[in-house]
């Protein structure tokens, strides 16, 4: 790893601005879904994708970087996290992630809670995780979550790619408890904030949201006045198959939703109609247990059986170590990977279970264009790996973002290498740093 | 053995099997015996009923086999039948009429073990009618025993059979109070009671917890322990009650007059002291890890394990020398105050300290990929420069586990006359791509990835959505 270091040390130390970077002789994926192109090559240029591929010119003066026997990856997308806004989870001056006592919902704005020096912002980098869909969460009292915001993990303090990227809603059971106990509460409480939101753009001025019969304030009507009007996602967690199929068939009443559902534990089992109403999903990998009544037929098949009938998917987490473990999801696609060969289960290809957490995240997010690929154009994210990125066993040796070579120091590697060798020494380990 | 716990009367108590399964009768021959704590009652009044299913004499060849123990064969062979391990070696006879199996391609692992689980005391679907795991009304439940809240219908016990090739696991309770209560070993078989999957003769745990769990429990509820070193008083206390207990009943036994009346609390402490319980002690910091090992010292018991131990990697040595194993994740990290330095190589660290490490999952989730979480964190060794090999690293999920549950003579390993607890894998386990194949329990085969037959589907999911989906 050293050795590879100071190789790009050269390449990559500064800013990658006009530099021209060519990362040859690696087996390289482009994190659209095809499969790894061995000896392949990626040029890198002003932060940006010049190409990548099999025949990839090398231009001459081009900055050698040479990955031989290693693999180069876009980097990995987290599609549903909240990284950066938890340092300790059980120590609440710490965690970010619910607006508690607010009195605003859908208005809070994930954007300033986002600490670009969180440990878990560098620890998962350094699992090749390069950008992030952080979302709030929601607290008692209602089902929305607030505004997230799309993140990279550059070591740097503009963490903040896209803020207000979207707006996150609870249906399903924990939709219900927020709103007073049924689903049917949850939906009143859904369709009313959005019919005041309608009100509130057709008349900002004259909009109240003092009287209790608005139940919704100025900042909150605000924020969902963009997801009423479809400028930005709706993304709405729901596991079981009917939430699933009452969430869709809100778009009747407000047509230009753009929905994407969350979780969708039970989303196989009526895969055809996801399909069919054309809402991406972001879900679940390995899922298989009836955690809750609501994900009863939760399976590991369920994204492979989704893609098979026509879903866009792409792998999110979830309450599933969402604020500190996005580093989890090349392990999670590599399991999709296992599901092939087991009977009567559906698995994905390995290009595809690489894209879920590549490009289908950033393609579900609109953003496709930016991230989540090695396609021409896109922004400079490249991770290189001693192995296959989805085994168990390969580590990663590089990130960059934006072109910009990234430090793979965190707490825990200070703190092993504190301890690695303990041995009877002059002074104690607090004076080893 | 310290002073406070008369010496006759732990003659008495360690010929005395405080372990499921056996006769169930502790009738002892003489009465004085019949007047200490432990012995006076039956040790073992819901004994296991598990039966060893049938199975058929079974050689897989031509595999790639790790022991458990550290040992490597390649090509190798293994023989079970009658439930248990009859051979193991680069080549041996294969005996007439017996099923055999090309193991080309494919690795043969004993059966993983996970020491500490929670499926059962806290199952699927996690509704509050099924949270069973924490008696959180005080911090020293010693007297619960947590196989009377395992619900066998746990959904969870056929996916870590399946997806996990888990053949045996230890439930334990919750980390709430100090002393949570007995845990159970279970065979991971399906069964109607509790009952039918306790693995036999398998000694009692006791659960323990230092640290944020209790003094956060009881500090809401402006009880004690409200503190760390409120932690160690309330336990301490309880250790001395108890031997005082057990003096009572030593002086019942030397004396005769009125006999002390039972308490389930101090018989479980009393079965810790005079070794027959074995202690799994949640605890996260290297410091309070050594709290621990200094008041097991002060009792004169010991621990056998410290489970989660996330700052082991701080303290092999002090774990080694007093032979403690820590049971561990992979890389959970940050989610309280207490497991904000865990590092991603803590357990090949423990490992290369000389100490005993094992994988534990404390999870329904990662019960399904032990063998994945070991691969986790031998990549992570390898990239610190500790190089352990792959059969090596086994003994995470198997011996070491299965001794620090007392059940090292029966099961952990693939060796001759051993409980044939054992998976077939379709590749390399320690790779995201395998998955069990075959799992056979006591030579027993009860998962067959190319039989849908051989998939338990559990009472609680029979009827419902999803229903035999291929998990």
């Amino acid at each position: 790893m050293k050795k590879l270091l100071a190789l790009l040390a050269l390449a990559c130390a500064a800013p990658v601005t006009a530099q021209t970077v060519a990362i040859t002789g690696g087996t390289v994926v482009i994190g659209d879904g095809s499969d790894p192109i061995p000896g392949g090559a990626v040029v890198l240029r002003n932060g940006r994708v010049v190409s990548a591929g099999a025949g990839t010119a090398v231009p001459s003066g081009a900055q050698i970087v040479d990955a031989t026997g290693r693999w180069v990856t876009p980097g990995i997308v987290g599609g549903f996290t909240r990284l950066g806004l938890v340092e300790v989870g059980a120590v609440d001056s710490t965690n970010d992630m619910a607006g508690g006592d607010s009195p605003f919902s859908a208005g809070l704005d994930i954007s300033p809670a986002v600490n670009p020096r969180s440990a878990t912002i560098t620890t998962n980098r350094t699992g090749g995780v390069t950008r992030a869909v952080v979302s709030p969460a929601t607290s008692e009292g209602s089902i929305f979550g607030g505004q997230g915001a799309i993140i990279d993990l550059g070591s740097d303090m503009d963490a903040v790619m896209r803020p207000r990227a979207f707006q996150f809603v609870e249906l399903g059971e924990r939709g219900a408890a927020r709103a007073g106990g049924s689903r049917a509460a949850s939906h009143a409480m859904l369709r009313n904030a959005l019919q005041q939101a309608q009100i509130y753009a057709r008349s900002p001025g004259a909009y109240g949201g003092r009287s209790s019969d608005d139940l919704l304030n100025r900042l909150d009507a605000q924020a969902l006045v963009q997801v009423v009007t479809g400028r930005v996602p709706l993304l709405v967690h729901v596991e079981q198959a009917r939430d699933i199929l009452e969430a869709i068939r809100l778009r009747e009443d407000f047509p230009r939703l753009r929905l994407v559902l969350v979780g969708v534990s039970e989303g196989w089992t009526i895969a055809d109609q996801i399909a069919a109403s054309g809402v991406p999903v972001i879900a679940s990998a390995l899922n298989d247990l009836p955690a809750q009544f609501e994900s009863v037929a939760a399976t590991q098949s369920n994204i492979g059986r989704m893609r098979a009938a026509g879903v866009t998917v792409a792998i999110g987490m979830i309450d599933d170590w969402d604020s500190h473990s996005i580093r989890y999801s090349t392990q999670y696609a590599g399991n999709l990977v296992a599901l092939n060969r087991i009977p009567g289960a559906t698995g994905v290809s390995w290009g595809e279970a690489f894209a879920l957490i590549s490009s289908r995240p950033a393609e579900i997010m609109g953003l496709g264009n930016e991230i989540g690929s090695l396609r021409s154009g896109r922004r400079a994210d490249v991770v290189i790996w001693d192995g296959d990125p989805l085994e168990l066993s390969s580590n990663v040796e590089m990130v960059m973002i934006d072109g910009v070579e990234q430090p793979l120091t965190t707490r825990q590697t200070r703190l092993r290498d504190r301890y690695l060798q303990i041995t009877e020494n002059p002074l104690p380990e607090a004076y080893d740093w | 053995m310290r002073i406070g716990i008369v010496v006759a009367a732990f003659a008495a108590l360690a010929a005395c099997a405080t372990t499921g399964g056996g006769s169930g009768s502790a009738s002892s021959s003489s009465a004085s015996e019949e007047r200490t704590s432990e012995s006076a009652f039956d040790p073992d009044p819901y004994p296991s009923t598990y039966r060893v299913y049938p199975g058929r004499p079974t050689v897989i060849r031509n595999a790639t086999i790790y022991d458990g123990e550290g040992g490597r064969i390649d090509n190798g062979m293994v023989y079970f039948a009658e439930g248990r391990v009859q051979a193991i070696g680069a080549s041996i006879d294969i005996p007439e009429g017996v099923d055999v199996i090309d193991g080309a391609g494919l690795w043969v692992t004993p059966g993983v073990i996970d020491i500490h689980s929670h499926l059962g005391n806290y199952p699927t679907p996690s509704v509050e009618a099924h949270s069973d795991g924490n008696e959180a009304t005080d911090p020293n439940t010693a007297n619960v025993w947590t196989e009377h809240s395992v619900w066998p219908q746990d959904p969870g016990f056929s996916r870590a059979l399946a997806n996990g090739g888990v053949t045996t696991l230890n439930i334990l309770p919750g980390s709430a109070n100090l002393f949570g209560g007995r845990s159970v070993t279970l065979r991971n078989v399906p069964a109607r009671t509790m009952q039918g999957m306790k693995f036999p003769n398998a000694p009692y745990g006791l659960k323990m917890a230092c640290g944020e769990n209790p003094k956060r429990v009881y500090g809401a509820r402006n009880r004690s322990p409200a503190s760390r070193m409120a932690n160690i008083a309330v336990a301490r206390q309880a250790w001395i009650d108890a031997q005082r207990y057990e003096d009572q009943w030593e002086n019942y036994r030397d004396n005769g007059g009125t006999r002390p009346a039972r308490n389930l609390q101090h018989e479980t402490l009393v079965g810790v002291m005079n070794g027959d319980i074995l202690v799994h002690n949640h605890c996260y910091r290297a410091d309070e890890m050594a709290n621990m090992i200094d008041m097991a010292e002060e009792f004169g018991y010991s621990i056998s394990s410290f489970q989660h131990a996330v700052e082991a990697y701080k303290i092999p040595d002090l774990l080694r020398e007093h032979g403690i194993c820590s049971a561990m994740w992979a890389d959970w990290w940050g989610f309280k105050m207490e497991s904000y330095d865990a590092v991603f190589e803590n357990i090949p660290m423990v490992h290369a300290g000389g100490a005993c490490a094992i994988v534990h999952s404390d999870d329904e989730n990662g019960i399904q990929r032990l063998n994945q979480e070991a691969a986790k964190a031998l990549a992570d060794g390898r990239r610190a420069g500790i190089q352990i090999s792959d059969e090596e690293a086994w003994q995470w999920l198997a011996i070491n586990p299965a001794r620090a549950l007392g059940i090292d003579e029966e099961t952990g390993s693939l060796v001759t006359g051993k409980r044939a607890d054992v998976v077939l894998w379709n590749g390399d386990p320690f790779s995201v791509y395998s998955r069990p194949q075959m799992v056979w329990i006591d030579g027993a085969l009860m998962y067959d990835m190319n039989d849908p037959t051989r998939r338990p589907i559990s009472d609680f999911e029979l009827g419902q959505p999803g229903e035999g989906s291929v998990r």
